[in-house]
């Protein structure tokens, strides 16, 4: 009976079934983990103990009764992005410091049904904009690792919360590797979907052709066993895409021998830390272990996908952040003088620094007399990326790199030049302006710190990507480890 | 390239953003260098190349029935607006 913070989400589901132990006792331990780790790690922005163990004790009794879903009484986290209705849904900002969602975002309504128990809302970068969880209005969140670091972001809280056992499963988004990217810091499993794979409906709007929700979880079973529940097409996502899902956790099993491994090249530029190379390059002799072939890949313009996502990221920020005026909801200045003062000041006082100056890049890029040279430019070199992507895509089955180009920085080491931050995502930006699903997992460690692999498949190809995830770490142990002081 | 203050100026009464006057020296010095950073797309050979502007090529925007599907939620969304009366949205006046 003791420490169920440990067992993975799929134990879990599996002891709840077997009646091992009750969703109400299951819940009570990670209650107690959260807030007992809050004062520190700072993952959440709010927790719904009370709603979460009346959701326990309903589950409980559905599982009495023989009935429940894959997922009944198992305790999950929501990135605060995730409209939950009758739940405050900040987007770690002032602006929405005081929004309750009037409705549940279809990822939250699916993982409901499918009998998931939420305790409460992660701590993530305002507007899922930064890569350090520094740009919380709630406070940044610390690495479970070394509280001295950051997490990774924008996800920080979710990655962080699973890292620490004080939730085996927890959704996120990813725009530019703020799934990814965090997970590799945390030393967790971290799995973007294709763009349209899930709904974006209800999930806070930044970069609408990049956006995507995904996992955060310990493995990548675990992953697949939560993405077949939050997949699939959703009439009120107009980007949604008709594709039948399939069982994720069925094709776990389906063996790696013969797959066509692509090492990117580009991944491996001058930037990557020599141990992180290292870490990858032995898991790169794992997968040959496993009967992989290795082979070259090159993807000749990645080099620029960050200039590229960096021109279409706030150039969809600030029309999508456009909506907070100050008048239908969110944050509003004290005695407008007229109206747009009330825009201006609401504005103002509402978005953080970054968001204001990602909001003032695009504004920049998309005005009159600079749309063509940025903007049109930018969507252009995206398409050369995702034929890059589609060319080296004909001769191998997956692509594979570092997630990040170091480990765990520390707190405050990036704030004071967002060119350095931004560059924190190069080897993660590319999956998104292609759309393509990818996955980090532990794949070693240096200097205590975690370090994350990547593997980045063809679009729907997320069965393939898990099942290479998971055949690694049925023989590693890397993604088992835990924090000193939370295992 | 490097943006003078009152470009700067513009960008933000553009976006609606009231700034303090400490902040435009920040903004203005970052800004630029990010535009100087993605100013490296110009050297890229993009001759007859279609802009992309969604990930998934070849979807196109999907259409639905003519039919009434949502219903009228209005009292429950304005209890997040910052001020109301008689189902309407209140901001300062604007014709005189």
């Amino acid at each position: 009976m003791s420490a169920l913070h440990t067992h993975t989400l799929s134990q879990l589901a599996e002891g709840l079934r077997r009646k091992s132990f009750s969703s109400v006792e299951l819940v009570g331990e990670l209650l107690a983990r959260i807030e007992k780790s809050q004062p520190l790690l700072n993952a959440f922005i709010s927790v719904t103990a009370e709603e979460a163990l009346a959701a326990a004790r309903a589950a409980d009794r559905t599982l009495a009764a023989g009935d429940g879903g894959a997922l009944t009484g198992v305790p999950i986290a929501h990135k605060d992005i995730f409209c939950t209705e009758g739940v405050r849904t900040t987007c770690g900002s002032r602006m929405l410091d005081n929004f309750v969602s009037p409705y549940d975002a279809t990822v939250v309504a699916k993982l409901k049904r499918a009998g998931a128990v939420m305790l409460g809302k992660t701590n993530m970068d305002e507007f899922a904009m930064g890569s350090s969880n520094e740009n919380s209005f709630y406070g940044p969140v610390r690495n479970p690792w070394n509280p001295q670091l950051v997490p990774g972001g924008s996800s920080g809280g979710s990655a962080a919360a699973v890292a620490a056992r004080l939730v085996a499963g927890a959704t996120a988004t990813d725009t530019g590797g703020s799934i990814r990217q965090p997970a590799a810091l945390c030393g967790i499993t971290g799995m973007k979907p294709t763009y349209g794979r899930v709904s974006r409906y209800g999930m806070v709007a930044f970069a609408s052709s990049l956006d995507q929700g995904g996992t955060l979880t310990a493995s990548a079973a675990d992953a697949a066993l939560m993405l077949r529940e939050m997949a699939g097409f959703d009439p009120r996502d107009s980007t949604s895409v008709e594709t039948p899902v399939p069982d994720y956790v069925a094709a776990l099993a389906e063996p790696i021998a013969g797959l066509r491994v692509g090492l990117l090249a580009e991944f491996f530029d001058k930037g990557l830390d020599p141990d992180n190379e290292r870490c990858v390059r032995e898991a790169l002799k794992v997968f040959e272990s496993l009967g992989a072939q290795v082979t070259q890949a090159s993807l000749p313009n990645l080099p620029l996908s960050v200039p590229v996502y960096y021109v279409v990221a706030p150039a969809e920020c600030s029309s999508n952040l456009a909506r907070y005026d100050g008048v239908r909801f969110g944050h509003r200045c004290e005695n407008p003088r007229d109206l747009n003062d009330l825009y201006r000041r609401s504005r103002g006082e509402g978005f953080g620094a970054e968001v204001k100056r990602r909001v003032m890049t695009g504004t920049y890029v998309l005005s009159a007399g600079y749309y063509d040279a940025y903007y049109l430019k930018a969507q252009r070199v995206r398409a050369l990326i995702n034929e890059d992507f589609a060319r080296a895509f004909n001769g191998v089955d997956v692509l594979i790199g570092p997630t990040t180009p170091t480990p765990a920085f520390p707190i405050g080491a990036k704030t004071s030049d967002p060119i350095t931050m931004y560059l924190n995502d190069i080897y993660t930006i590319g999956a998104n302006l292609a759309g393509l699903p990818a996955i980090s997992v532990p794949c070693g460690f240096v200097q205590g710190l975690p370090v994350g692999l990547q593997i980045v498949g063809p679009h729907f190809s997320e069965a393939r990507v898990l099942s290479a995830a998971h055949a690694f770490q049925r023989v590693t142990d890397w993604h088992t480890r835990i924090p000193v002081g939370y295992a | 390239m490097a943006l003078t203050r009152e470009q700067l100026a513009t960008i933000a009464t553009l976006a609606r953003l009231e700034l303090t006057p400490s902040e435009i020296p920040v903004y203005q010095e970052s800004l630029s260098r990010i535009l100087e950073f993605v100013g490296a797309l110009e050297r890229a050979d993009t001759a007859n190349v279609t802009p992309m502007a969604h990930p998934l090529p070849g979807l196109t925007q999907r259409l639905r029935a003519d039919v009434v599907t949502e219903v009228d939620c209005h009292e429950r969304y304005q209890l997040n607006a910052p001020l109301t009366a008689a189902g309407l949205y209140l901001v300062p006046k604007v014709i005189e």
